[in-house]
């Protein structure tokens, strides 16, 4: 096939909302933003398992840790499911954990925060797992068969993920004043942080043109942002947390709230290496995967010398 | 060791439900069949999605090229008589 080809064919599909599977003809940056973006979430899901990880040995009950184990248990599987989407591009998996331990591959800057209290971990499953709800059910219809058939399965675990931090808490907020404060003060510090996961507004985001074009994006990061808002200040309300915004406020017209601004300065600094997390969680996953080596070098030359016998 | 290849891929293929199909649901990385087989069922029936599972190394699997479905696949289009709804049946038949 010609390039001219290659591209019609490429444009038709796309155009006819098919999928593009991993053996199709793919413009190069359309491949190249697909590993960007696959590899970076993949990352996100693995690296997210840290922060939640902090407070198994310390879940307040045998059933709130079995929930925590399971939930961070996901998460490693999602992270999975991701790396194989992205290695039908032609990416291997080894590649890809070589960008994330130098730097040249991102995570989701969410999970360069700590967890403070337990509340944060009812924090991270209600704001943080529900706003990439939010992105990850625009993500079903992405043009990338792979892709998108990761996001389905996602998209049916993650539901219980936003349940159990919202039920945690909820029944923090019927506690102690204590307890009530402890809720208020995660909802604090986690609510603009978990604005800032959609990203850039509209008018800054750099990246957007070709996604769109490539329907890799269905929904801008504005859109997807206001959907989040409109459907947690309601959840809030019922359990009586306050949202950490002086300007929200109900827009009848447009019939969504109305937000203050975003600190994005904060959110550079963080992005670019400046948070209070970001060289623990790398070092930590370094740290992992260099002392489950042996685990790996066993495995092959267990193979190899089953191999070898049955030769 | 110079590349550390994290195991070799393997498709992996889930029964549903008793007498359904097996259905692809994704890939693991393993280094012999018993680790694929563990793997899949750690990463792929976490909630009881089914009752048997599938794996075959990646590399054994042969699959159609996308420039030849129209050799393949379009000589189907003209021959309509295979589908039921192509014949004509007289007013009246019952349970045909």
């Amino acid at each position: 096939m010609n390039s001219t080809d290659l591209v019609t064919s490429f444009e038709r599909k796309i155009d006819a909302e098919d999928k593009i599977e991993p053996r199709d003809a793919m413009p190069e940056k359309y491949r190249l933003h697909l590993i960007r973006q696959i590899s970076q979430h993949a990352h996100s899901e693995v690296i997210g398992m840290q922060p939640e990880g902090n407070w198994l040995s310390r879940a307040p009950s045998l059933r709130a840790k079995q929930i925590l184990l399971a939930k961070i248990q996901d998460e490693g599987g999602h992270g999975l499911y991701l790396y194989s989407a992205a290695e039908t591009l032609g990416i291997s998996r080894d590649e890809m954990i070589r960008q994330l331990h130098e730097g040249k591959a991102r995570y989701s800057n969410i999970f360069n925060y700590p967890t403070l209290t337990w509340a944060d971990i009812g924090a991270i499953g209600w704001l943080v797992d529900g706003a990439a709800i939010v992105n990850q059910v625009a993500l079903q219809r992405t043009s990338y068969g792979p892709y998108a058939r990761a996001m389905f399965r996602i998209c049916k675990e993650e539901s219980f993920h936003q349940r159990q931090g919202y039920e945690i808490m909820a029944n923090m907020m019927k506690g102690t004043v204590a307890q009530r404060e402890m809720a208020q003060d995660a909802m604090n510090r986690w609510w603009w942080p978990s604005l800032t996961m959609f990203g850039p507004h509209d008018s800054d985001s750099p990246h957007s043109g070709d996604a769109f074009r490539w329907k890799i994006k269905r929904k801008s990061n504005d859109e997807l942002r206001q959907k989040f808002i409109d459907k947690t200040v309601q959840q809030a309300e019922v359990i009586g947390l306050t949202i950490p915004d002086a300007q929200l406020k109900w827009n009848e017209e447009k019939q969504g709230y109305d937000h203050g601004e975003i600190n994005w300065e904060e959110f550079k600094r963080v992005i670019n290496g400046d948070g209070p997390c970001n060289r623990q969680r790398i070092e930590h996953h370094k740290k992992c995967h260099e002392e489950g080596r042996w685990v790996r070098e066993a495995a092959e030359a267990y193979q190899r010398k089953i191999q070898s016998i049955n030769n | 060791m110079a590349t550390d290849t994290q195991l070799d891929l393997w498709e992996v293929f889930i029964q549903g439900k008793s007498g359904g199909h097996h259905m692809h649901a994704g890939s693991v990385h393993a280094s012999d069949k018993e680790m694929a087989l563990k793997n899949a069922r750690d990463l792929y029936t976490r909630r009881s999605e089914g009752g048997s599972i599938w794996v075959v190394p990646s590399s054994a699997i042969i699959s159609s090229a996308p420039d030849d479905a129209a050799m393949l696949f379009d000589p189907a289009n003209d021959k309509i008589y295979r589908h039921p709804t192509f014949y004509v049946i007289p007013e009246g038949a019952k349970q045909i």
